[in-house]
């Protein structure tokens, strides 16, 4: 029987939110702190002929202006390939070419605005099947060790082969083909990008830095202030509240090492902070991504093969969003039982605004493709669509043809629970201008933490401290999720310590330990399972020293009950036999013998115990352990896909009602169902925002969002021209329903769900829209524009 | 100009040397950081305060424009020291709270709404805060909060 776990608490860190206590990146202020402001290129491809920063250099406030010509280079990125400031030449739109620091950032704007640059603008490549071309211009000309390369693809493999594709294809009964297309995106985190630098006197830098992998940033800046001749010096990593994340926290950015320069050129702290024009048209969005899907069935309608070909427009420059294919491979692999598979992927370089993690990680583009494509396959099988995914419905204790090896599965209950809420039998009216139909789509993703770096590790520190509070210390990232509260709840299950004597420390690398980040969905089920360790080493610390020292705190309950009433009888029980290590229990604060939990002076409150230890004459103790969890995983073989990547697997699938208006091409969603396997509950209330959220980015993506661009320049930076869902856009019903298959791995039985919520929203709606009206867009977002167009094409096509 | 205006119940005064925004006087000047800056341009609302009690977003008013006015930030709304308002004991209780950053806009916005219209049906409380967006909640939590929050209210009066 649990007492915290699956209840609903108000999140440790809301009431600060609610009260405008919170301090993010935005807020936060140094002593001597100057502004960084950075002169972004105006050209998508060019040589730089000319800096000229004397203007800037000039005037009154301005602190440093630095260029590549007067600092050291500092290269960063996922592949290596990008510098902090530009010399040579600009690859996109946004590369920086200066920065200046001064003590207003209204100056430092200004000053930046006063660099002239000249250029000798160069032929750009903006989509990635021309840039693949033979004579395409290459964005860059050597690899980061300067050996000439002769194409603009991406130097990451990533690729499955199993079974034999084209001899399935010849046997199958039906086969579909389609190309499926995801636009860029922004993330749009409400609370904007931005760090503050700071050296002391040693060298050693200190970042406030917007991040998910404090642990990952701390290595890149520590080679960051190797490249500056600081070799051997640290880099302290402090994360604010971060005022969302959705994977702009997952790379290490240009604009945190300018401001390292900058806070080096002048000894003064520096903070840079995007507004909301320079987020969307300088940070890196979501990849564009072109889907080609093949698949296959029997006449009955079992998945015979899937054949899948991946393009991606990396942009000018890599991030680990160039690792996308490492989770596209989850479900082409291994969403429903298929057992030819081909899968392979380009990623190319453009002169575009290069691209960078977001939510879902190339499960939505890959899984937008797979289940679009499943209802076209159904389609022409004669089959109905739910019937088809049930047919080839993915169950427990499999492993796939990529070595996913799935433990829990409760996606057949998904599909069946999804169907019946959304009566998906039901006859709906198809004739006349406004029509309806239901979709549905599934997904399948890591959910045991998702390992493609060599550790997939997360420690956790917990420290009573001896008034009986509890500090959990964790490198992982609030950043709205509701992590907190997840490390607060399972912390006072499985501890004893009322939650509201526990303290989560704010995310720091000089105290909190190791964590490979938080990303994957694996936020919950890492630390948590951590702190399962370390509650297990507390709590053994906690019962060692009450073998000595609980007997003369209970004779103290004893005196004190006497003294009160001297009438009371004495125990008529020789307590102290009992007393052994295995036999305390800890729970809400109280410390007492197991077999006898209601008899009142056998409690110890644990700040007592915790005193008594801390204060021992002739050396004391105290009571902080550690704990570092590795997920039992793989780290797949990429070249041959295979590799069980996570402990176990999240499924899910969503369902739509919608209603089309064949006249204006709007889609109005009448009701949306959610119904996902996430092993176990710890929050209901946070883990229902955490999903719903994830549904409205899910109907953004469909319906709305797009970063347009035209020659690498961004054309919609504002939310103005680029339209996240409103609580206008969200005004349907919502159904949710959180299945608890109660995963071995999980901690107390939890899956991770970050990303879930959002991957198979988009091709949900798609297959609703193609059912109300026979006609398919390809191309996200489904625009009405598209749609009319698609529903006069399918006209003139029955005409 | 010398500007004068009630911060939170305070009488508060500073100089204006140009034509700054509200939101720039309240966070630079006055050191109140509840307001957030989420465009700069009145798109998202993070910074939405109430200005004699209706809801403006703060980076697009001129500060001189509150000249003489009643200015409330989220810092403003707690009824004594260590409360909570019904409205941020709504938000906080209902789970419409994620990250965080459009809360202090999403609260004021929700109290001038619930000011003017004590019992809001869930559509006139969408289109009250169709000018703050929230890229965590998908809006449910926020609108169960505020509903939350006029049963509060009630509660209170009684």
């Amino acid at each position: 029987m649990s007492r915290y776990l699956g209840k609903t608490r108000e999140r440790p860190d809301v009431a600060d939110k609610a009260t405008g206590r919170t301090e993010y990146i935005h807020d936060v202020v140094r002593p001597g702190m100057l502004y960084g402001a950075i002169r972004f290129s105006e050209h998508a491809h060019a040589r730089i002929a000319r800096i000229d920063t004397s203007a800037a250099e000039r005037m009154p406030g301005v602190r440093a202006v630095i260029t590549a010509d007067n600092t050291p280079q500092v290269r960063l990125g996922f592949l290596r390939d990008n510098v902090a400031l530009k010399g040579g030449k600009v690859r996109q739109f946004r590369d920086e070419v200066a920065a200046v620091a001064a003590i207003d950032p209204d100056i430092a704007a200004e000053a930046a605005a006063a660099i002239v640059v000249e250029y000798e603008p160069l032929p750009g490549v903006f989509d990635p099947i021309e840039a693949l071309a033979d004579g395409a211009p290459l964005v860059h000309e050597v690899d980061p060790r300067g050996r000439p390369v002769t194409s603009n693809l991406l130097p990451v493999h990533f690729r499955h082969v199993s079974g034999d594709v084209d001899a399935a294809r010849a046997a199958s009964a039906h086969v579909v083909a389609g190309e499926y297309s995801t636009p860029l995106i922004q993330q749009t985190c409400m609370g904007t990008a931005g760090c503050i630098a700071e050296f002391d006197l040693q060298h050693n830098l200190t970042m406030w830095a917007k991040t998910q992998i404090p642990f990952l940033a701390q290595r890149d800046f520590v080679g960051a202030l190797s490249q500056m001749g600081y070799e051997g010096r640290n880099a302290r990593v402090i994360v604010p509240a971060l005022g969302g994340g959705f994977g702009t926290g997952l790379d290490t950015h240009c604009y945190e090492y300018i401001a390292i320069l900058l806070a080096d050129a002048t000894g003064k702290p520096v903070k840079m902070l995007y507004d909301r024009d320079q987020e969307f048209a300088y940070l890196s969005p979501r990849q564009s991504s072109t889907v080609r899907i093949e698949q296959g069935c029997d006449a009955q309608g079992r998945l015979t093969f899937r054949h899948v070909h991946v393009v991606q427009d990396n942009g000018a420059y890599g991030s680990w969003g160039a690792t996308y294919p490492s989770v596209m491979l989850i479900p082409a692999t291994s969403l429903y039982r298929v057992s030819n598979i081909h899968f392979d992927c380009e990623l190319v370089y453009t002169n575009n605004t290069y691209a960078q993690a977001m939510r879902g990680y190339g499960n939505p583009e890959l899984t937008w493709a797979l289940e679009s494509n499943l209802d076209d396959l159904a389609g022409l099988a004669g089959v109905d669509p739910l019937d088809l995914r049930l047919l080839n419905c993915n169950e427990p204790d499999v492993t796939t043809p990529m070595g996913l090896k799935v433990t829990t599965c409760g996606l057949r209950e998904c599909l069946t629970n999804t169907a019946q809420r959304l009566d998906w039998r039901a006859e709906r009216p198809k004739g006349g201008d406004v029509v309806r139909g239901v979709g549905m789509a599934s997904l399948m993703h890591v959910g045991g933490s998702g390992r493609i770096y060599r550790s997939d590790a997360a420690g956790v520190i917990l420290r009573l401290d001896d008034f009986g509070n509890l500090y959990v210390l964790s490198g992982g990232v609030e950043m709205g999720q509701g992590f907190h509260s997840s490390l607060q709840i399972v912390a006072a299950e499985s501890v004893g310590v009322t939650p509201e004597r526990i303290f989560i420390n704010q995310t720091d690398t000089s105290t909190c330990p190791w964590d490979v980040g938080t990303h994957a969905s694996r936020g919950a089920f890492t630390a948590c399972n951590a702190l399962l360790m370390a509650a297990d080493k507390l709590r053994a610390k906690i019962f060692d020293a009450a073998v000595e020292l609980y007997a003369g705190l209970v004779d103290r309950n004893l005196e004190a009950l006497f003294r009160r009433d001297p009438t009371v009888a004495p125990p008529d029980f020789d307590w102290r036999a009992l007393i052994a290590a295995d036999a305390f229990e800890l729970v809400d604060d109280a410390l007492f013998l197991r077999e006898r939990p209601d008899v009142p002076w056998l409690r110890v409150p644990l700040s007592k115990l915790v005193r008594a230890a801390h204060f021992r004459d002739g050396g004391g103790a105290m009571f902080t352990v550690e704990a570092f969890y590795d997920p039992p995983s793989e780290l797949p073989d990429w070249e041959r896909g295979v590799g069980n990547m996570s402990a176990c697997y999240t499924f899910g699938t969503q369902g739509v009602e919608v209603e089309v208006d064949r006249e204006t091409g709007e889609v109005r969603i009448l009701k949306m169902v959610s119904v996902l396997d996430v092993g176990k509950v710890i929050n209901p209330q946070a883990l229902r925002g955490q999903t719903l959220g994830a549904l409205a980015q899910g109907v953004g993506y469909a319906l709305y969002e797009q970063v347009i661009t035209h020659e690498g320049r961004v054309l919609n930076p504002s939310f103005m021209d680029y339209k996240i869902p409103t609580a206008i856009e969200m005004d349907f019903p919502i159904e949710l329903e959180f299945l608890e298959t109660d995963e071995p791995a999980g901690p107390y039985g939890v899956k991770g769900i970050g990303e879930p919520g959002l991957t198979p929203t988009a091709p949900a709606i798609a297959n609703a829209i193609a059912d109300a009206t026979g006609v398919r867009v390809h191309d996200l977002p489904i625009t009405p524009e598209k749609l009319l167009a698609a529903l006069a094409a399918n006209e003139e096509e029955a005409t | 100009m010398d500007l004068r205006f009630q911060l939170n119940g305070h009488e508060v005064s500073c100089s204006l040397v140009g034509s700054e925004l509200l939101l720039d006087v309240l966070r630079r000047s006055l050191g109140v950081l509840g307001p957030k800056e989420g465009c700069g341009k009145g798109e998202c609302g993070a910074c939405t305060v109430l200005v004699d009690g209706r809801p403006f977003n703060a980076c697009l008013l001129p500060a001189a424009e509150v000249h003489g006015r009643a200015v409330t930030t989220v810092e403003g709304l707690a009824p004594a020291p260590g409360e909570l308002s019904p409205v941020q004991r709504a938000f906080v209780e209902a789970g419409g709270i994620q990250c965080g950053f459009c809360s202090p806009g999403m609260i004021l916005a929700s109290r001038a709404l619930l000011d003017r219209v004590p019992d809001p049906t869930d559509r006139e409380i969408r289109e009250a805060l169709i000018g703050n967006l929230c890229r965590c909640t998908g809006y449910s939590q926020i609108i169960e909060s505020v509903q939350r929050a006029a049963e509060l209210r009630r509660e209170g009066d009684s």
